[in-house]
């Protein structure tokens, strides 16, 4: 399956944005070059900001750039855009109602060798509190590249996740994205078993473990999606009304991010149905490979299997 | 600055005064210290160098202002008022339900406020930002901010100053209103500030000093402002807490404070006597 570099893929859509509107500006607070933001200060050198390791003033900056009018993009690891710079986010953009396009880089486990201090399983949670926010994490080269002009073309601050390192491509070039609108990926048959995923290793894993489920002769229905905050409530109740079981999968602790959206879609739906979240346990992240963290977290396809098997035998 | 300007903006600074009294006596409560140290600044500016549109506050090439010392905003909205942005009798709404004159300055709500601000030490990072984004549309606009000292304890403060400096940003002109006062006593007490235009000038900046409650030692140091070049220009303001208000003056405890109707209305008898007596 072909794969592309989602940073790549980012920086590149970005320029394309950047050549037909001059209001963007991307501003970098010395991770330029883990963002492969080199290419977009080339092409656009004034319209470049590097504040150096200073993330609280990138936004403070970027909320000043906005308020006359551009569209900042501010770009740094996950970890520190959301929990470092919280309140300046909070009061200085989102309270301030000023466009500023925030990009959370290295989601959970993917922060690998970097370890505890720089996995974020917490920013989905603390941003989703933050009122009409919008919350994005593509999961593929194409979604990334068809939502990121949705975001940047919207009149509010967003929230960006973004994996890195190359992941493969899902969706066939053209296909329309919406900020809100989660996609059917992969629809099983009726009583089938429902994975909800979000960001592109989550969505691999569900991939791969439909596969094994359907080995077993179970049906699975797989939900992209995509957008976090608003979350598609329509397009998950209609996918739920057929499903046999329910599980969310994220990189990302169960409490306060997509495990709680659903969760709290099915109660207030009344969706009774057995239902069970895949993702961090109330634990803090450590060093080690994508694939090893995977597994130590239980966020792997063989995790995802057990997990519905066994709501299934319940 | 002639004989007559200086009084007409003295009598500006007075109204300022009155009507911010008014606003926090008629509640009953507020930052009086913080708004009252401020006053004359924002008469200069409002007057004579800040460039603003009371009918289009939104007008592209106007000058902005910053006050990252988002508790002082009942002094703006005063100034504001007095130059025609809203009407002088919103005053009185001040923090009631439904208001458009917040605690804190809110550029949502209020015509005039260019930034929200309130959660001390973000606004100079913001300033930056207008002032950045002003020079790449290649407007001369100058941007303004206003800086607490209490504030300046703020780490983000210091990191907006190096960027500033890094990227010449001239067309920004900030103000420490050093009142030597923070929430919980004396800055120096709390946590000095030390050699304080050191430490501006350390960073890169331009630093000049004044009375803050001289008018026209403020108009002489924002007209040398607005012609330097290469560099941000910091104006560190000696000033009194709770300047010109009677019960507030010299009060440790004037950040936030309670406000009788007999404390607010000795206090505008004095201000109306001054204005009488043409000081």
């Amino acid at each position: 399956m072909e794969t592309r570099e989602m940073r790549t893929v980012f920086i590149n859509t970005l320029i394309e944005a950047g050549k037909k509107d001059d209001r963007i500006v991307l501003i970098d607070a010395d991770l330029g070059k883990a963002g492969a933001t080199a290419s977009f200060a080339q092409t656009f050198p004034e319209r470049h900001i590097n504040v150096g390791v200073a993330e609280a003033n990138m936004i403070g900056v970027s909320a000043g750039l906005a308020s006359v009018g551009k569209i900042p993009v501010a770009q740094t690891f996950g970890c520190f855009a959301s929990r470092r710079v919280f309140d300046q986010f909070f009061i200085s953009v989102a309270y301030a109602h000023l466009p500023v396009k925030l990009v959370g880089t290295d989601p959970g486990i993917s922060a690998a060798f970097n370890g505890g201090t720089h996995m974020p399983f917490e920013d989905l949670g603390t941003m989703r509190l933050i009122p009409d926010l919008t919350i994005v994490e593509p999961s593929d080269p194409v979604s990334l590249a068809g939502l990121l002009p949705e975001v940047l073309a919207q009149q509010k601050p967003a929230y960006i996740r973004l994996y890195r390192k190359p992941l493969p491509v899902l969706y066939s070039e053209g296909e329309p994205f919406q900020i809100g609108k989660c996609k059917v990926l992969r629809q099983g048959g009726p009583n089938s078993v429902l994975l909800i995923a979000l960001g592109g290793i989550m969505v691999q894993e569900a991939l791969e473990a439909a596969k094994i489920l359907e080995a077993q002769g179970i049906s699975v229905t797989i939900i992209d999606v995509l957008t976090l905050k608003p979350i598609d409530a329509e397009g998950l109740l209609s996918a739920m009304k057929n499903a046999r079981a329910v599980i969310s999968c994220e990189n990302h602790q169960i409490h306060g991010a997509l495990g709680s959206a659903v969760a709290e879609l099915m109660a207030e739906y009344r969706i009774y149905k057995p239902f069970g979240r895949i993702g961090i346990r109330d634990e803090f992240g450590q060093v080690g490979t994508e694939q090893w963290l995977k597994e130590h977290f239980k966020l792997d396809s063989r995790s995802i299997v057990e997990a519905a098997t066994g709501l299934l035998q319940k | 600055m002639t004989n007559e300007e200086r009084v007409a903006i003295e009598a500006f600074a007075r109204e300022i005064r009155i009507h911010t009294i008014r606003a926090i006596g008629t509640l009953g409560v507020g930052h009086i210290g913080g708004a009252m140290s401020i006053v004359e600044v924002l008469a200069v500016l409002y007057s004579k160098h800040l460039r603003h549109d009371p009918k289009n506050p939104a007008w592209r090439e106007r000058d902005r202002l910053v006050l990252s010392k988002g508790h002082a905003g009942p002094a703006l909205y005063s100034a504001l008022a007095l130059r025609g942005f809203f009407p002088l009798d919103w005053l009185l709404t001040l923090n009631q339900g439904g208001t458009r004159l917040p605690s804190h300055c809110d550029r949502t709500k209020t015509p005039g406020i260019d930034m929200t601000t309130g959660s001390l030490g973000q606004g100079l990072s913001a300033a930056c930002g207008i002032a950045y984004g002003n020079r790449l549309d290649g407007l001369e606009s100058y941007t303004y901010a206003i800086i607490g000292d209490g504030e300046s304890d703020e780490g983000q403060n210091w990191e907006a100053a190096m960027f500033a400096s890094h990227k010449k940003l001239d067309h920004l002109i900030a103000f420490t209103d050093y009142n030597k006062m923070q929430i919980d006593g004396y800055t120096q007490d709390i946590l000095d500030l030390g050699d304080i235009e050191g430490k501006w000038w350390g960073f890169g900046w331009r630093v000049l000093r004044l009375d803050g409650h001289n008018v026209e030692a403020l108009d002489s140091a924002i007209s040398l402002a607005k012609t330097t070049r290469g560099q941000p220009v910091m104006i560190i303001m000696d000033t009194i807490k709770g300047k010109g208000c009677s019960f507030a003056e010299g009060n440790l405890g004037n950040h936030n404070m309670n406000v009788t109707k007999e404390q607010m209305e000795a206090a505008l008898a004095a201000l109306a006597g001054e204005g009488r007596e043409g000081k």
